[in-house]
């Protein structure tokens, strides 16, 4: 079985009415107008030649903990946390990147989306240490808030920073 | 010699000139040697050789502002660079360069150097505290405890010489290797030191110590600049920096001198005495042993990585003085037994 | 040794020393708090942000074409990877081909590259340990490098060489007669490296065994690289997850499990003899034709998506997220620096130790400042 299909299986116990129906492989990147993985179905597969990366997995914000110790199980390493903000839906997205050491390579991007005006999400330090920095800078960059961050100042911004200057509004 | 004032005088005024020039020209042929080891070619902008570097150097210290930061201990901040220099100056005085040129015989000449040797020391501690710096505390604490570390084995291979020698006059230990190369201190089965075997180690003991104790690659833990800045001077700007800096080269030359006298035979011609040939008792054989000495000392400075505070205490409490200790309790025995 | 029993201590027995952000062995400006007990390190915080530039928000207000220089100006010591990472998630997002022989020569700039980078880390790093002779012969190998790159790109450090789909500029026969002479060169240049500094005594008491970190510290910090090779884990980008002509290079991954700096150090000197074997492969094979895509789009505008692409740069995994909405500029763009992850865990692996190996270890995880503040 590869990993791809033990990590699709993995996250079946987070989407238990959906899991095997709405896994399916996207075509091209072209056909995909509008991104919108909640239309899809939580738990995609996508066409690494074209994409980059090979799983996508939508979760809610009080799910992200657990798909991080489900993904640290699997021996999934932490890339990147970082955001993206989607003003005309008033949310901030939260991606997060992992990756594996040993060949079976698998690349499982988590989103999660938290509302504009308050972002709140849970931390995942307590499972990824490392998340520690990239959550700090989040919070630098678009201001989401990571409830039981244990350090949560600028880390990239200076210390008075009171700006986000990612969101799409910002300006200098 | 008759000690009369302008005797002292004249002689004091010789030691200060030697070590001033030695200690400017010692940093153009560190410097030099540098570049060799580098391969690039040095200070050449200044002079033929950039040789008028160390001057213009001089020149350039003297005339930059004595910062003296906010909240120092001001008297002791300004004592501190003078302590570094002056130790190394007085300790001029006892060296013998020839059986006939040394400023002034002292017959307990080789602990007059110690002492002032534990002096220089006490101007690292000095600095380091009244800096109001956590580098340079922490390096001077560093270069205390490496100097008690390395004093105490340099000091017990000294007295082995001491004891050979029969003496605590440096120009009487250098003079009693007279007669050729086999006669120095340095190697096994001399006749005087009972047939010892361990005189080489305790020549290396004796050159480790001294690089040590003069605060030198790879023992330059006081001054560690990549962890500890500038160490003991990090504050000092200006002439202040240029006497702890003075005050190092001319501490090597005293390590040199007296590694040059106990084990290499001072100025003692390597070919024994040619009656026919003048120059065999002088001066520039002292002084070609001195800096070649020197010169491993900027090699070794240039190709090793530094060691680390544990290493250099282990090194000296483990290994250095038990040797240093078994190689004294040898030599009194074997003397005791052959001569 | 060197590790001490972190007992509880009172806020009165330590004392905070701050390493940085002007510091010798930081390499730039990267401040490390320090809490000391003693020389030993009690407790250590990161700060950084010094010479934050705030690329990404310059990604979304430039085109993607004015948006490669700034590739340089992230890794300044290996630009030509940082550059390839962004070609290649443009690449992906666009669909342009590139033609065989600018995959050839894009590699053989990277890895080029890649050894510069390395021979600087190899002079700095014994520089922290207080050997300085060893930078100067690296600095002069180096120069080599720079030469030549500086024949074909322009420039000595701030690469803009790639562009999307091909480069900027082929190589000529000069470049690829230098090419050579340096790689024999270099063989010589690594045994004599090998005898100065490999078996140096000091050398290797002061890095064996000192700053270990293990294999479930790299995966909680994600750290790649040789930070993560020295510690057995057997990751590159390059085989991993094979990107442009690399699956077709003999080459091999050396990998050390010591897990201390000595290893990180083995793994990095090791590294440099892999590029240049790919080098001489390249050399002998690279193949005649164009160096730009026949079609390519006029403006660059990928289709609506996100994107992602990894590079193995001298520092690990870079990893480029483009976030598009059919623009002419990203909507998006996170780059993922490997250095930002490889000195996150500085903070813990640290913790114990004598400040003198913590510098030593800071120095094998290879810092590259602009880099981790983007």
């Amino acid at each position: 079985m590869s990993i791809l299909e033990k990590t699709i299986q993995a996250f079946a116990e987070l989407f238990p009415e959906e899991a095997a129906a709405t896994v399916a492989v996207d075509g091209t990147a072209e056909e995909q107008t509008e991104k919108d993985s909640e239309a899809e179905g939580p738990v995609v597969a996508r066409d690494y030649a074209t994409r980059g990366f090979h799983l996508d997995i939508g979760v809610a914000p009080d799910q992200l903990v657990r798909a991080a110790e489900i993904l640290f199980a699997l021996d999934y390493f932490i890339e990147s946390i970082t955001g993206v903000d989607w003003p005309k839906e008033k949310q901030i997205e939260a991606v997060y990147d992992f990756c594996r050491y040993d060949f079976d390579l698998c690349r499982v991007v988590v989103r999660t989306r938290t509302p504009r005006d308050e972002p709140r999400l849970p931390t995942i330090t307590g499972i990824y240490t490392g998340a520690n920095w990239h959550e700090r800078e989040t919070h630098d960059f678009f201001g989401v808030v990571f409830d039981g961050h244990p350090n949560l100042i600028p880390l990239l911004l200076p210390e008075d920073a009171d700006f986000h200057p990612l969101l799409k509004d910002f300006t200098a | 010699m008759e000690l009369s004032l302008l005797n002292a005088f004249i002689a004091v005024f010789i030691a200060i000139a030697f070590v001033g020039a030695n200690a400017a020209y010692l940093v153009w042929w560190e410097r030099k040697g540098a570049g060799f080891f580098q391969r690039r070619p040095g200070p050449t902008e200044n002079g033929p050789w950039g040789l008028l570097q160390p001057p213009l150097d001089g020149i350039k210290l003297m005339t930059k502002q004595l910062l003296i930061p906010g909240g120092v201990d001001k008297a002791i901040f300004m004592v501190a660079p003078v302590l570094a220099m002056f130790p190394a100056l007085v300790s001029f005085v006892t060296i013998p360069f020839s059986s006939s040129i040394q400023a002034h015989t002292i017959e307990v000449g080789v602990l007059l150097i110690f002492a002032f040797a534990a002096l220089g020391s006490m101007s690292l501690l000095v600095a380091g505290w009244s800096s109001r710096n956590k580098y340079a505390m922490i390096s001077s604490i560093r270069a205390v405890s490496q100097t008690v570390a390395y004093e105490i084995p340099l000091l017990i291979t000294t007295i082995t010489v001491v004891l050979i020698a029969g003496s605590l006059e440096l120009s009487e230990i250098a003079a009693a290797q007279m007669g050729g190369i086999w006669n120095w201190y340095i190697w096994p089965f001399q006749k005087s030191a009972g047939f010892n075997i361990f005189m080489p180690i305790s020549f290396m003991i004796m050159f480790i110590c001294s690089v040590a104790e003069t605060n030198r690659a790879p023992f330059d833990l006081g001054e560690a600049e990549s962890e500890l800045v500038a160490g003991f001077h990090t504050e000092y700007s200006s002439m202040g920096f240029g006497l702890f800096f003075m005050g190092e080269y001319a501490n090597i030359v005293i390590g040199a001198c007296l590694i040059t006298i106990l084990f290499l035979g001072g100025w003692a011609c390597p070919f024994g005495d040619l009656g026919f040939f003048p120059f065999t008792h002088h001066v520039g054989w002292f002084l070609l042993k001195l800096y070649l000495i020197i010169f491993v000392f900027v090699w070794i400075r240039w190709t090793f990585p530094r060691t680390t505070i544990y290493g250099l205490l282990n090194l000296s409490w483990q290994y250095m003085i038990p040797l240093s200790l078994f190689n004294l309790l040898l030599t009194a025995a074997l003397i005791k037994v052959f001569a | 040794m060197n590790q001490m029993d972190l007992i509880e201590l009172q806020p009165d027995e330590t004392f905070v020393l701050n390493v940085g952000p002007q510091h010798p062995a930081t390499h730039g400006v990267l401040r490390v708090k320090m809490t000391m007990d003693g020389e030993y390190i009690y407790d250590a915080e990161t700060v950084l942000g010094y010479i934050h530039r705030m690329h990404e928000k310059m990604a979304e207000n430039r085109t993607y074409a004015q948006y490669m220089p700034n590739m340089g100006r992230l890794d300044y010591l290996s630009a030509m990877a940082f550059n390839h990472g962004y070609a290649l998630v443009v690449e992906r997002a666009c669909g342009i081909e590139v033609p065989e022989r600018a995959e050839y020569i894009r590699v053989l700039t990277v890895e080029l590259n890649r050894i510069s980078s390395h021979l600087v880390w190899l002079g700095a790093f014994v520089l922290d340990l207080g050997g300085f002779t060893p930078l100067m012969y690296c600095f002069d190998d180096r120069e080599y490098i720079l030469d030549l790159l500086e024949s074909i790109t322009g420039s000595r450090l701030t690469y803009c060489y790639f562009r999307f789909g091909g480069l900027y500029n082929d190589i000529d026969e000069p470049f690829i007669e230098g090419t050579r002479r340096f790689v024999k060169r270099m063989y010589k240049e690594l045994k004599m490296y090998a005898k100065l500094v490999t078996g140096n005594i000091i050398l290797m008491k002061r890095l064996r065994g000192h700053g270990i970190i293990d294999q479930n510290m790299c995966q909680r910090y994600g750290a790649t690289g040789p930070v993560a090779r020295g510690s057995g884990i057997n990751y590159d980008v390059r085989r991993n997850e094979p990107y442009s002509v690399y699956p077709e290079l003999d080459f091999d991954i050396p990998v050390d499990d010591g897990c201390d700096s000595y290893a990180r150090y083995l793994v990095r000197m090791e590294e440099m003899v892999q590029s240049l074997r790919i080098i001489e492969q390249i050399l002998a094979k690279l193949p005649e034709g164009p160096i730009n895509p026949a079609k390519k789009p006029k403006i660059i505008k990928p289709p609506p998506g996100d994107y992602y692409a990894a590079v193995e740069t001298a520092r690990g995994n870079f990893g480029i997220r483009l976030v598009s909405d059919g623009g002419k500029n990203a909507y998006r763009l996170k780059l993922r620096s490997p250095t930002y992850s490889n000195m996150h865990l500085f903070d813990e692996a640290c913790r114990g130790m004598l400040i003198a190996d913590a510098l030593a270890f800071m120095g094998s995880l290879d810092l590259v400042i602009p880099e981790m503040d983007r």
